[in-house]
């Protein structure tokens, strides 16, 4: 069966990178496996903006999705942006191979306030399962509980839960039976 | 799904924004120039543009200016990485909805955007709702929401499809043509002509003229041929208002007609044969006609096959509002104004009289009010004389007889500057009742001349 693979960039904290692991595998239903860890991503830095581009971190993190990849997640310390917006948690393209999130912006000193592990596992888990979401096709939700659903600050991850809605949950379960179909027919599993 | 359409000449900002929009659900088209834009905005419905300010060959604002220009109603956003006082300006003036700078924080573009989709389906559901609420209120150009009116609307339905003669009845400027007219449009005859014929205001000859024609000789000044409105109404409906005031001789004639459905032109001895469906109308109580023999009771029973009573407005109150609305909407139309509504105090003044002259009169009320307002609302001030000073006497009738004796007392001490001997000779009391009442009700006397 294909495997959700992750991939630090730069040192990461084992404990998140662990925590991630278990809940895309409980999410997603999917095995996961985390890959070496490889350095930060230089290549999409902006001296201008002083962050780093998530789009060129995509395109380069693509091309490392081993043969029996389905999807690649990639993990960073850095602060990603986009040529149109100032911030992003993470990046994925709707139906794409691959997602990257920051670290940057989950963690409480960022915002100047005491650290909290377990605040930043949290949010670190959600936006990786958001994130991946979109790579099953998954839209931003209304359902403010849901995963899925458009979080424009930090307050906002922390509002919402875990998993996705019923309606979500269906969506995604439709998408990966789609999947595995098209994986049998490709790779003559199934026969 | 709501679609969005993007314009901008970087390539990079393209596909970002379009990756970013489509993880939020909307359909999104992305291109790269203003000239590509005006085509792709003028063959789709879109939700938004999302328009780069600086690009070669047509800049952001020209593409707002072309949109405006053609006419096409989709709210613009100008986004801009070289935002400055002057083109922020210049974008709103122009008629931008907003005006972001890029790089964006992702909750403000978001948010903008989802405020405008929101805003249009609000003004989707309220053209829908608009809708059912006319079709409920409204058959066809009749207005009413009070249950007298839809007992009426049932009526017209029920009896526009037969044959059968209708004798509207209703006091002056109820809109009893009007129900004649939708009787007519709702019916089978709708393809033929509506005639309708003031037959109160004739005389004996030229209304036998009007109904029948005549041919050419057939009296003094009958110099060619002319065809009466019941041939014309051939096919059709004919609507003989004020039928009451007609006289034996005619009713005769229209008697015979409603039997015989024939009729001869006058001065004519070819019997011509038509379909027509009468519709009759007065704001007479015909059976009193009838009772007191000025009414011939076979035409009266011939014309009262199905009776259909328009009532006034005072007895459906509750249709003013909705009819206020309706003329206004009209008379703005019809002056180029904008007037937006009507104060609740014209309003209640509207509400209290009893509108003698009915819907007519309401609306040349109404029309009056929109012409002289100025404002884009209508004052009590802009309404006619005789309801202003009605207006002026339902204030006082608010105010108890203590109030109104004080306010009274008050005017006339400050008109005659305070002097109470002439206040009292006035008012017709004398001075210690003057001096009892001003303390009873504390007056304060000023400027007094004692």
């Amino acid at each position: 069966m294909k495997t959700i693979y992750i991939l630090a960039l730069g040192e990461i904290d084992p404990t998140i990178v662990n925590a991630i692991k278990t809940e895309v595998t409980i999410i997603f239903q999917v095995p996961t496996k985390v890959l070496a860890t490889v350095s930060n991503p230089a290549y999409a830095f902006d001296q201008k903006r002083c962050q780093y581009y998530s789009t060129k971190i995509l395109k380069e993190i693509t091309a490392q999705l081993p043969d029996d990849g389905l999807r690649i997640l990639g993990i960073t310390e850095v602060d990603l942006c986009t040529p149109v917006l100032t911030f992003v948690f993470g990046e994925a393209h709707l139906k794409g191979i691959s997602a990257v999130i920051s670290l940057t912006r989950l963690r409480q000193e960022f915002y100047q306030l005491p650290a909290n592990k377990t605040l930043l596992l949290h949010r670190a888990m959600k936006e990786a399962v958001h994130e991946l979401g979109h790579t099953f096709g998954l839209v931003h939700c209304n359902d403010k509980q849901c995963v899925i659903c458009f979080s424009p600050n930090v307050l906002s991850v922390d509002h919402k839960g875990h998993g996705f809605c019923p309606m979500c949950q269906q969506a995604l379960a439709n998408r990966l039976v789609e999947i595995i179909e098209i994986n049998g027919k490709t790779t003559g599993e199934g026969r | 799904m709501d679609r969005i359409l993007i314009v901008d000449d970087e390539e990079i900002m393209r596909e970002s924004l379009t990756d970013w929009l489509k993880e939020d659900g909307y359909e999104v088209l992305a291109v790269e120039d203003g000239f590509k834009a005006l085509q792709a905005v003028q063959e789709g419905n879109w939700s938004v543009m999302l328009v780069d300010l600086k690009m070669p060959r047509m800049d952001g604002l020209e593409v707002l200016r072309e949109v405006k220009r053609l006419g096409i109603n989709v709210p613009v956003i100008i986004i801009t990485a070289y935002a400055t006082v002057d083109t922020a300006v210049a974008a709103m003036k122009e008629g931008a909805y907003d005006y972001i700078i890029k790089p964006f924080n992702p909750e403000e573009l978001g948010l903008s955007i989802k405020k405008i989709i929101e805003h249009q389906h609000l003004v989707k559901e309220n053209i829908i709702l608009r809708k059912e609420l006319s079709r409920r209120y409204q058959f066809q150009d009749i207005i009413g929401k009070s249950a007298k009116m839809q007992e009426v609307f049932e009526l017209i339905k029920t009896v526009a499809p037969t044959k059968s003669t209708v004798l509207i009845q209703g006091e002056s400027g109820t809109g009893k043509e009007m129900v004649a007219r939708a009787i007519h449009e709702a019916s089978s005859r709708n393809d033929g002509p509506f005639v309708a014929l003031a037959c109160g205001a004739l005389p004996e000859t030229l209304l036998e003229s009007e109904l029948f024609g005549h041919e050419k000789g057939a009296f003094t000044g009958a110099t060619s041929q002319k065809k009466g409105k019941i041939e014309i109404a051939d096919g059709g409906t004919l609507f003989l208002d004020e039928n009451g005031d007609i006289s034996s001789k005619s009713q005769v004639d229209l008697l015979r007609f409603l039997q015989e459905k024939d009729f001869r032109r006058l001065g004519g001895t070819e019997t011509i044969k038509v379909d027509v469906r009468i519709i009759a109308a007065t704001k007479q109580d015909l059976k009193k006609l009838v009772d007191e023999g000025k009414f011939r009771d076979d035409l009266f029973y011939r014309l009262n096959v199905i009776t259909l009573t328009v009532p006034p407005l005072r007895e459906r109150r509750e249709d003013i509002p909705l009819l206020v609305s309706h003329f206004l909407e009209k008379f703005n139309i019809e002056t180029g104004k904008k007037i937006e509504k009507i104060t609740e105090g014209a309003l209640n003044i509207i509400m209290d009289y009893n509108w003698p002259g009915n819907v007519r009169e309401l609306e040349n009320t109404i029309e009056h009010s929109v012409v002289v307002t100025e404002e884009n609302v209508i004052f009590p001030e802009a309404l006619p004389d005789f309801l202003k000073k009605r207006g002026a006497i339902r204030i006082s009738q608010n105010k108890s007889l203590q109030e109104i004796e004080r306010q009274h007392i008050v005017n006339v001490l400050k008109e005659n500057k305070g002097n109470i001997s002439r206040t009292a000779e006035i008012l017709g009391i004398n001075r210690v009742t003057l001096y009892r009442k001003i303390k009873e009700y504390n007056i304060k006397i000023e400027g007094s001349a004692e």
